[in-house]
């Protein structure tokens, strides 16, 4: 029983750490901001979840466990608010994405860029 | 060995997120890198704690996590205002007020 | 430890400083201030990192929290007074300081090809003075954490010397930068039309936790990684969260200027209180097993820390707990008002003295 715990938690670890990497090729690959903070926020929580309840099943139950929870915590509650003061740093800045449009927001018409892309908006 | 599969993959990462940081071609792309390059070390310090049967690490995660929020919102804060003493603005305060 | 930890603690090693060394590059080749500041935050992360690899979790904690925390924010409240880029230099300055530079280098590698192994129980650190240390802390002490007990108890008065030059730099940077009226010039203005509205709940809600932590960190110095250098920067940061998103103003009313200055002092005054408590009891300076007199020793409930049979040094256990908060409070101080000189300081602020 202990080992295929240790198996399952092995394979939740091996899940975020494949999540982390895709999320850095992303940040790498995208061609804006916007997209950048999306790629890496979102995978960093996705794989922060995965690994650390990869490691709470990797431990007996107890203080370390305690301890997972409230590292999982913190970086639920910090990561995407990060991400969201940057995305409004930036907005409040005048970049403007190069795909889509911020016409949910009311004040942006269909620019340049993305009129020849085919965004879907 | 699965464990340190996952410390692998997290380095590649890491890697990854540097480049970023060295050519983002605005800041706030560098600010990004280094936010997520601080999650991604919290949790490397994490898994480094399992790998070498180190309780303690823990410790030093769950601080990190905090701080690195902190930190990015200092350089989030400077590159855009200029200034650290000023408050971050509230709903519906603010507008047309300039400093 | 067996052949695949060694393995890959040595390939951990191998990334974390080809990682160093490429954002050293990158920090020397950039020319904006704010992204060397910033690859410099990322360049104690990966310091830190290593150092756990190392397996020294105090000095990996406390290079997180000063080196990716404190320090790069610090910095760029100094940067706000100059401008925000570097002058190109030209490069055949650079080749009689890149040639001294590289023979200094070599001579550093070739020496460090000397020492002894790492690890090695044989090597002159491990078998004297180190070896002693762990022996006798068990005995003398009590506390799980060595490097706890030498910091506080063995190397006391190193360390109240260390809290002194913290204070020194406080007074030095508030000597400069000014505090009390000058440093609160900071115009009370918004930042307009921005709305951060989750980033003020987030931080309603981080603040107290962060303190919290910060006493937790303080008091579990004895048995894990911590302390009171770590937690009075744990601290410091949580009062900076604040001012960064609520405004200095109204981080100045909540904890004043003339706090800070007090705070700081008091945490001196504490650590070498206890000393002195020690010498009119009979003992030598810091020397922790004279800090309660007999009667009131005698007083201490048995079971205080859970065990009555276990021979429990008290003197110990209390002195560093003592000096510990001294340290907490001279750190946290001196970091909070080196943040409020530089913060309150802009180039506004320099302009309206030049004008009055």
């Amino acid at each position: 029983m202990v080992e295929a715990l240790h198996w399952i938690g092995g394979a939740f670890i091996v899940a975020g750490a494949l999540l982390s990497i895709l999320g850095a090729v992303g940040v790498l690959r995208f061609p804006d901001v916007y997209t950048r903070i999306h790629a890496a926020s979102l995978t960093d929580t996705g794989g922060a979840t995965l690994m650390l309840l990869g490691m709470g099943f990797l431990s007996p139950l107890g203080f370390v466990t305690l301890k997972l929870l409230l590292v999982w915590g913190f970086v639920m509650l910090t990561s995407p608010a990060a991400a969201n003061a940057l995305a409004n740093a930036a907005y409040g800045a005048g970049v403007r994405p190069r795909i889509g449009t911020f016409q949910i927001m009311g004040d942006d018409k269909p620019g340049p860029a993305s009129s020849g892309d085919g965004a879907a908006s | 060995m699965l464990v340190a599969a996952g410390v692998a993959g997290l380095v590649v990462a890491m890697s990854l997120m540097i480049v970023r940081a060295m050519i983002g071609p605005s800041h706030y792309d560098r600010i990004l890198a280094a936010n997520s390059f601080g999650t991604k070390t919290v949790l490397l310090i994490a898994l480094m704690g399992f790998l070498f049967g180190r309780p303690d690490f823990l410790d030093i995660a769950l601080v990190y996590a905090l701080i690195n929020f902190v930190t990015t919102i200092a350089l989030m804060k400077f590159f855009r205002y200029r200034t650290l003493a000023r408050p971050l603005g509230a709903m519906g305060r603010g507008a047309g007020k300039d400093g | 430890m067996s052949t695949p930890i060694l393995d890959a603690s040595f390939a951990l090693n191998v990334a974390l400083l080809l990682m160093l060394v490429a954002i050293a590059f990158a920090v020397v080749r950039t020319r904006s201030l704010l992204a060397a500041i910033l690859l410099m935050s990322v360049y104690s992360l990966a310091s830190a990192a290593w150092l756990m690899v190392a397996d020294a979790a105090d000095v990996a904690f406390t290079e997180a929290v000063v080196g990716a925390g404190v320090s790069t924010i610090v910095l760029l409240g100094a940067i706000l007074l100059a401008r925000g880029e570097t002058e190109r230099v030209n490069w055949k300055l650079m080749i009689v300081p890149g040639v001294l530079a590289a023979v200094v280098g070599g001579v550093l590698i070739y020496a460090a090809s000397g020492l002894p192994n790492y690890g090695d129980p044989a090597s002159p650190a491990n078998s004297h003075v180190g070896r002693a240390y762990l022996e006798a802390t068990y005995r003398d002490i009590g506390a799980p954490n060595v490097v706890t007990a030498v910091l506080a108890s063995y190397r006391g008065f190193d360390t109240l010397g260390e809290t002194v030059v913290i204070f020194a730099a406080c007074i030095g940077v508030a000597l400069m930068l000014g505090f009390g009226s000058r440093a609160t010039l900071a115009p009370p203005t918004e930042i307009p039309n921005d709305q951060h509205v989750v980033l003020r709940v987030v931080a309603k809600l981080l603040i107290p936790l962060i303190v919290l932590f910060a006493f937790y960190v303080q008091f579990h110095g004895d048995l894990g990684a911590g302390g009171g250098f770590q937690a009075g920067v744990i601290m410091a940061v949580a009062i900076i969260l604040h001012a960064l998103v609520f405004g200095l103003r109204a981080t100045m009313a909540a904890v004043p200027v003339s706090l800070a200055r007090s705070v700081a002092a008091l945490g001196v005054v504490v650590y070498a209180g206890v000393g002195i408590v020690c010498i009119i009891n009979g003992g030598g300076f810091l020397d922790y097993d004279y800090l309660f007199s007999p009667r009131v020793e005698a007083m201490i409930p048995a079971n205080l820390l859970g065990d009555p049979n276990h021979v429990h040094h008290w003197g110990q256990h209390f002195g560093i707990l003592f000096i510990e908060i001294g340290v907490l409070l001279t750190v946290s101080a001196t970091i909070v008002t080196m943040f409020y000189g530089f913060a309150g300081r802009t180039i506004e602020t320099i302009e309206a003295e030049r004008r009055t």
